[in-house]
């Protein structure tokens, strides 16, 4: 082992201990409300087709990109209140806040819109922020953010129209989406409250399904603290017949703009038939350490970047 | 190469000008694409730009590689060079060089930066010494603080000067700022 990587090891003690804390304070805050922890495959025979996610593939097969397929198949089958830390895998996906590999908390809940999430996702960061002994101020890279409920909520329309002078709703350019999101949604956002990011427009919609009462948004939202992408959630889509039309639209796509072949999740599709009304999130953990150290970088809360493996 | 390929350090074409990225910073939405932000600076003149570039984008990698030269002498319009390894001679327009071709002095050895086998710049040592070929006899001596004069080197540059350095000195010459440091004692 050489100096650099045993000091730069040691420096990071203090916060994989806060990690490992953290961790356990999160099994604890499930459990004690009744949901069951499961563990779905890492490699798997498909994944969600995802033009932007782009998987990394093993003989054949795939690794996890996120257990979201998976949990739902245990949703369709009964079980009603699940969570699980998954390895996830997107290749090219490196930077400040990103690294290949990654861990993914994700939980579900039968009979639930995303409301409920929204209302999970400040309970479950607020009882961490207590047990840590924070209380309702975080510090974060130098801005004390207020976690006191309810967070701050905003429609992705209402958001683009103030900090890019668009509305995405009426008129989704998926790229130039993107760009403005990190580029000028998310730099503007309240640097000193989490902020919901609600409703994005349709063909953003992924799983989510779309808002009943205007069908030209879906009931998915984003959460940000701190400038970080925290987590991502839907009221799920329980029609079998409209997501396999979002998943072979995103499979062609896939095949003609990437040339990235991308099996049917035909067992997926064929569980959705029984898939009760429920609601998911997924929840970026190392981001989440990230704020509750204080971290810059994805590499202050991971021992074993790509660029250390 | 594809744009998840370039890293910082890497130098890639733009629009026929190679560039060095200085700086490169990833971020993607979750479920969106990924944008890449890169801070540039453009091999041929210096001046540096940032640009947003998004995934899926393919560059060419910039075959730039540097090699040490001799300054041999000047011709009129270009500035002749050898290559120390191969004694092969090379030539670089004055125009590329702006300011740099005031310091050159003959025998003087720079690190030549190619794109491909055509000179793009030029790094001076950061010292060189030069010789006053002309100097102003200072006019006001009625002070004590260190008076400066005008100076004109051996290779044409313009330096400001001690009142004390005399035409025929040679002085130390810091060539990133133009400035004099000191000057140089010669054997007689």
């Amino acid at each position: 082992m050489t100096d650099d990587e045993r000091q730069r090891l040691a420096r990071l003690m203090q916060n994989l201990k806060r990690s490992a804390f953290i961790y356990q304070t999160i099994r604890s805050f499930f459990i004690e409300q009744g949901f069951l922890e499961v563990d779905t495959p890492i490699r798997s025979p498909t994944i969600a087709p995802e033009k932007e996610i782009i998987p990394f593939e093993t003989e054949g097969w795939f690794l996890c990109a996120s257990p979201e397929l998976y949990m739902k198949r245990l949703l369709a089958a009964g079980y009603e209140k699940i969570y699980q830390f998954s390895h996830c895998f997107r290749k090219g996906e490196r930077g400040h806040f990103h690294n290949p590999e990654f861990t993914l908390l994700e939980w579900y809940r039968k009979g639930v819109n995303y409301e409920q999430m929204m209302k999970d996702t400040e309970q479950l960061i607020i009882t961490i922020s207590t047990r840590l002994g924070i209380g309702n101020t975080l510090q974060y890279q130098g801005k004390s953010i207020d976690l006191s409920l309810p967070w701050d909520r905003f429609t992705v329309s209402e958001a683009f129209q103030k900090y890019a002078d668009w509305d995405p709703t009426f008129n989704p350019d998926l790229r130039r989406f993107d760009e403005d999101t990190v580029l000028k949604v998310i730099p503007n956002l309240n640097p000193y409250r989490p902020t919901f990011l609600v409703d994005y427009p349709a063909p953003m919609a992924s799983l989510a399904r779309l808002k009943p009462s205007n069908p030209r948004v879906a009931e998915r939202f984003e959460l940000f603290i701190g400038g970080l992408e925290l987590a991502n959630a839907y009221s799920e889509l329980v029609n079998q017949k409209e997501q396999e039309m979002r998943f072979r639209k995103e499979i062609k796509q896939i095949q003609k703009v990437q040339n990235r072949v991308t099996p049917m999740p035909e067992k997926f599709l064929r569980a959705i038939a029984n898939l009760p009304e429920c609601a998911g999130i997924a929840l970026g953990m190392e981001r989440l350490v990230m704020l509750f150290c204080d971290a810059k970088t994805i590499d202050e809360v991971m021992p074993f970047t790509i660029d250390k493996a | 190469m594809d744009i998840s390929e370039v890293r910082k350090g890497s130098k890639i074409m733009i629009d026929g000008i190679p560039y060095n990225v200085e700086e490169a910073e990833f971020m993607k939405p979750g479920k969106g694409s990924a944008i890449y932000r890169y801070k540039l600076r453009n091999l041929v003149d210096g001046s540096s730009t940032n640009k947003t570039y998004h995934s899926g984008e393919k560059f060419t990698g910039a075959n730039v590689n540097t090699r040490e030269g001799q300054f041999l002498y000047h011709d009129g319009t270009h500035f002749i060079f050898m290559n120390t390894d191969t004694f092969e001679q090379y030539s670089i327009e004055e125009s590329l060089l702006g300011d740099k071709s005031h310091f050159l002095k003959e025998g003087t050895i720079v690190t030549t930066m190619m794109l491909e086998d055509k000179p793009l710049d030029i790094t001076l040592p950061i010292f060189v010494e030069l010789k006053v070929t002309k100097s102003d006899i200072a006019t006001k001596t009625d002070t004590v603080t260190a008076q400066m004069k005008s100076a004109t080197m051996e290779t044409g540059a313009q330096i400001d000067v001690p009142t004390f350095i005399k035409e025929g000195d040679v002085i130390k010459v810091d060539t990133r700022t133009g400035t004099y440091v000191e000057r140089v004692v010669t054997k007689k």
